[in-house]
C-alpha cells in the first residue's frame, strides 16, 4: 500500500512533526517507508527521516507492507491532517 | 574552609550546595571484546538507562518550560529509540569491538550524514545527536553527566562560564546563586543574576577546579566571596550578613511608591531593563517608572526557529499591558556580536562586535525586522509603546530603519489594524560616531537611549570580555563622560530626552555626575532602582551641575572617582 502527502508545514518536516509521525508508526508490526526524491527511509527512525530534509511544500510517498498497513495508514493520515504536517494528495 | 575571591556583580548572600556544570570526562579505549552477548547486553543496559533518565529530564522540562520547549527531549528519546542507529551499533558491536566504539562509529556516521545536508536546520540537529549518544557513552563508562535539566534542589551554579541561552535554562526555583570563572560586571551572567536578583560572583579563574560537585557553599554576591565548607563560626556571620542585607532591602522599600526627584525637586524617570515579559513583576515590584530597555533577544532564543508574528505580538502586547500604561521602550533585535541564534547560521567573524550585528542584520535580512515591527506596532494598542534601533552608526541607518518602521504601519492601518499614533521612535547611542554627531541625530529621533557597556568597549577599544584588557572598561574615562555630555546636551537643544540602559546608570559614582548632566531616565536592572531613586532624594541638581565643567577637564578615570567621592557623594 502507498499514499502520497503534500507537507505544508512552514518548515517542511522538522524534528518536531517527525516525532509526532515516528511516534505514530512505531507500534504497528508492519514495515513502513518514507520515500522523497527518489530515496526511502523507514519512517520510524527518527534520524532517517530528518536526514531526509523534507523541504515545505514537497510531496512524499509513504509505503507499508505487512498485516496491519491498512490501520497503520488509518492513523498516519489522521496524524498528517489533524496536526497540520499537511494533506492527502 | 576554603576562601575564593571574584568580582562582585549581584549582590545578596546565599548558602546552597555547589552545583558544578563541567564537562565530562568520556574518554575510552577501542577494544576488541570476545563475549559478544555480554557486550550487547551491556549495550542495552546502558541504553535502558539513558532512556530513564531522558524521560525524567523530558517530564522536568515539561514542568518547568512547558510542553511545546521539552518537545526536544522527546525528539532525544526517539533518537535513542531509533531502530536504524541501534541495529547498525549492534551489527557493529557484533564484529567483536566494544560498545562504546561501535556507539560512536554510529552516531559520527548520522553526524555526517546531517553535516552534509543542505539545510542548516538539520545540520543543527547534530548537537541532538551527541547529546544523546553522549549520554548512552556516560552511561556504559559508569561516569555521571552533570546536568542542568534535573536540578531539583537549592544550588549556586559552578561553571566556567555561562552562555545566554544556558542562563534562560536555569530554574530560579533552585539556582539561587551563580560563580563563573571568566566573565565581569557586563557579563550575560551578571546581568541575568541582577535581573533574577540572586547573589552571583564572577571573574574568579579557577572555582570550576577549587570548588567540588556538590559541596555547601556560601556565596556572598555584595563582596564578590565565595566560602567552601565553611566552620559554624563563619556561617553564622554570613547568615547575619543576610539579614542585614534584607533588612537594608526593606529600608529602601519606603521609596517604593514615591516619585523619583533630586532633592531640588528634579523630576527623572526611573525605569527597569527586562530581558524576559516576565521579569516585568519585578520592574513593578521595585516601583519603576517604566521599562527603559526590553531586550527583544530572549523571545529569538531558546528555540528551534524563529517566533511568529504572532508569538511575538502576545510577548510584547503582555509586557505593555502589565505596564499600565508607563513607557515601555523595546530595542529592535541586537543579535551577533556574542549573542547567537543557532537557526540563523551567521557566518563566524573575526570581530564579531565590529560585524554584522543587530540593526545590521534587521535592514539586510528585512522580513525578520519587518515580521517584529508588525508585532509591536499591534502591541502598541495595548500600552504606552516607544521603539528603539540599537548599533545605530549612521543616519542613513536611523532613516532606512524608521521608514521601514512607517511602512509596516501604514500597511497595518490600511488593513483596519488599531496602532498607537503616539509611538516615540528613538536610538540606542553605543557607537562613538553616532554619540559624536548627536547634534545631526538629535533632528530625527524621539530620543536617545545610551547603552554605555557597548559605547565604553567601543571609545576605548577594549573587549569587556577579555580579561587582560578589562581594565580599559572605565565608565569614567574623561572620553566616555565627554561623548555622554555631548549627546545629551544635542539632544536637550532640540528639545529631546535622553536615557541610558547600561549598567552605569545605577552606578553610585556616575549617578551624581549623569543627573549633573541632565540625563532624563535611567534604566536599570530592577534590583538596583529603589536604591538608586534613594540616592538621586539626596542629590540637588543645580548644585550638581555646577561641577559640570570641572568634571569634564579632569584627565584619568581614578581622577573623576576621586573627585566624586570627595565633593559628590557626601
Amino acid at each position: 500500500m502507498k499514499k502520497m502527502f503534500k507537507i505544508t508545514t512552514p518548515e517542511g518536516l522538522h524534528a518536531r512533526p517527525i516525532a509526532l509521525l515516528v511516534t505514530a508508526v512505531t507500534p504497528f508490526e508492519c514495515a513502513v517507508q518514507l520515500t522523497y526524491k527518489e530515496k526511502s527511509v523507514n519512517l520510524k527512525s527518527i534520524m532517517g527521516v530528518m536526514a531526509q530534509g523534507v523541504a515545505p511544500g514537497s510531496i512524499v510517498e509513504i509505503s507499508a507492507e505487512g498485516p496491519d498497513a491498512e490501520k497503520l495508514f488509518q492513523t498516519v493520515t489522521e496524524v498528517i491532517v489533524s496536526k497540520g504536517i499537511g494533506e492527502e494528495c | 574552609m576554603l576562601e575564593i575571591q571574584g568580582i562582585a556583580v549581584s549582590q545578596g548572600i546565599a548558602f546552597a550546595n555547589a552545583y558544578c556544570l563541567k564537562e565530562t570526562d568520556l574518554s575510552y579505549e577501542e577494544t576488541q571484546v570476545a563475549d559478544v552477548d555480554a557486550e550487547l547486553e551491556r549495550f542495552n543496559v546502558a541504553v535502558m538507562k539513558t532512556k530513564a533518565e531522558l524521560q525524567e529530564i523530558y517530564e522536568i522540562a515539561q514542568e518547568k518550560f512547558g510542553a511545546e520547549k521539552a518537545d526536544i527531549f522527546a525528539a532525544h528519546l526517539l533518537v535513542l529509540e531509533d531502530p536504524e542507529m541501534l541495529v547498525a551499533i549492534e551489527a557493529k558491536i557484533r564484529t567483536g569491538v566494544n560498545a562504546e566504539f561501535a556507539l560512536d562509529e554510529v552516531s559520527n556516521m548520522f553526524i555526517a550524514m546531517f553535516e552534509g545536508l543542505d539545510n542548516v536546520y538539520m545540520q543543527e540537529r547534530v548537537a541532538d545527536i551527541r547529546d544523546v549518544s553522549k549520554r548512552v557513552l556516560a552511561n556504559l563508562l559508569g561516569v555521571e553527566m552533570v546536568d542542568m535539566n534535573r536540578v531539583a534542589s537549592d544550588v549556586i551554579i559552578v561553571a566556567k562560564d555561562l552562555s545566554p541561552s544556558m542562563t534562560a535554562m536555569l530554574d530560579t526555583k533552585y539556582v539561587k546563586g551563580f560563580i563563573t570563572d571568566i566573565g565581569g560586571k557586563t557579563s550575560h551572567s551578571a546581568i541575568l543574576a541582577r535581573t533574577l536578583e540572586i547573589p552571583a560572583v564572577v571573574g574568579t579563574k579557577n572555582a570550576t577546579q577549587d570548588i567540588q560537585h556538590g559541596a555547601p557553599i556560601i556565596i556572598d554576591g555584595t563582596n564578590g566571596k565565595i566560602i567552601v565548607n565553611a566552620t559554624s563560626e563563619v556561617s553564622r556571620f554570613y547568615l547575619q550578613q543576610q539579614r542585614l542585607h534584607i533588612e537594608e532591602h526593606e529600608e529602601l522599600f519606603r521609596y517604593r511608591t514615591l516619585p523619583s526627584l533630586s532633592a531640588d525637586g528634579f523630576s527623572v524617570e526611573i525605569a527597569g531593563n527586562i530581558g524576559k515579559p516576565e521579569d516585568v513583576g519585578n520592574v513593578i515590584n521595585a516601583g519603576g517608572d517604566g521599562i527603559g530597555l526590553f531586550r527583544t533577544e530572549f523571545i529569538y532564543m531558546e528555540r528551534q526557529e524563529l517566533p511568529t508574528e504572532e508569538e511575538q505580538f502576545q510577548a510584547y502586547k503582555s509586557v505593555l499591558e502589565k505596564m499600565q500604561g508607563k513607557p515601555t521602550i523595546v530595542r529592535t533585535l541586537d543579535i551577533g556580536g556574542d549573542k547567537h541564534l543557532p537557526y540563523m547560521k551567521l557566518a563566524a567573524e573575526m570581530n564579531p562586535f565590529l560585524g554584522y550585528r543587530a540593526i545590521r542584520i534587521s535592514i539586510t535580512q528585512q522580513e525578520m525586522f519587518r515580521v517584529q515591527l508588525r508585532a509591536l506596532l499591534r502591541a502598541s494598542a495595548y500600552g504606552n509603546l516607544k521603539i528603539m534601533f540599537p548599533m545605530i552608526a549612521t543616519l542613513d541607518e536611523f532613516k532606512m530603519a524608521k521608514a521601514i518602521l512607517l511602512e509596516e504601519k501604514q500597511n497595518l492601518e490600511i488593513g483596519g489594524c488599531p496602532v498607537s499614533e503616539t509611538i516615540e521612535v528613538g536610538m540606542m547611542i553605543e557607537i562613538p560616531s553616532a554619540a559624536i554627531i548627536a547634534d545631526l541625530f538629535a533632528k530625527e529621533v524621539d530620543f536617545f537611549s545610551i547603552g554605555t557597556n557597548d559605547l565604553i568597549q567601543y571609545t576605548l577599544a577594549a573587549d569587556r570580555m577579555n580579561e587582560n584588557v578589562s581594565y580599559l572598561y572605565q565608565p569614567y574615562h574623561p572620553a566616555v563622560l565627554r561623548l555622554i555630555k555631548n549627546v545629551i546636551d544635542a539632544a536637550h537643544h532640540q528639545g529631546k530626552w535622553v536615557g541610558m540602559c547600561g549598567e552605569m546608570a545605577a552606578d553610585e559614582i556616575a549617578l551624581p555626575i549623569l543627573l549633573g548632566f541632565g540625563l532624563n531616565e535611567f534604566s536599570m536592572s530592577a534590583s538596583s532602582i529603589l536604591k538608586a531613586r534613594a540616592h538621586i532624594a539626596k542629590l540637588s541638581k543645580q548644585q550638581l551641575m555646577t561641577h559640570n565643567e570641572r568634571i569634564l577637564l579632569l584627565s584619568t578615570s581614578a581622577e573623576v572617582e576621586e573627585y566624586v567621592k570627595k565633593n559628590l557623594l557626601s
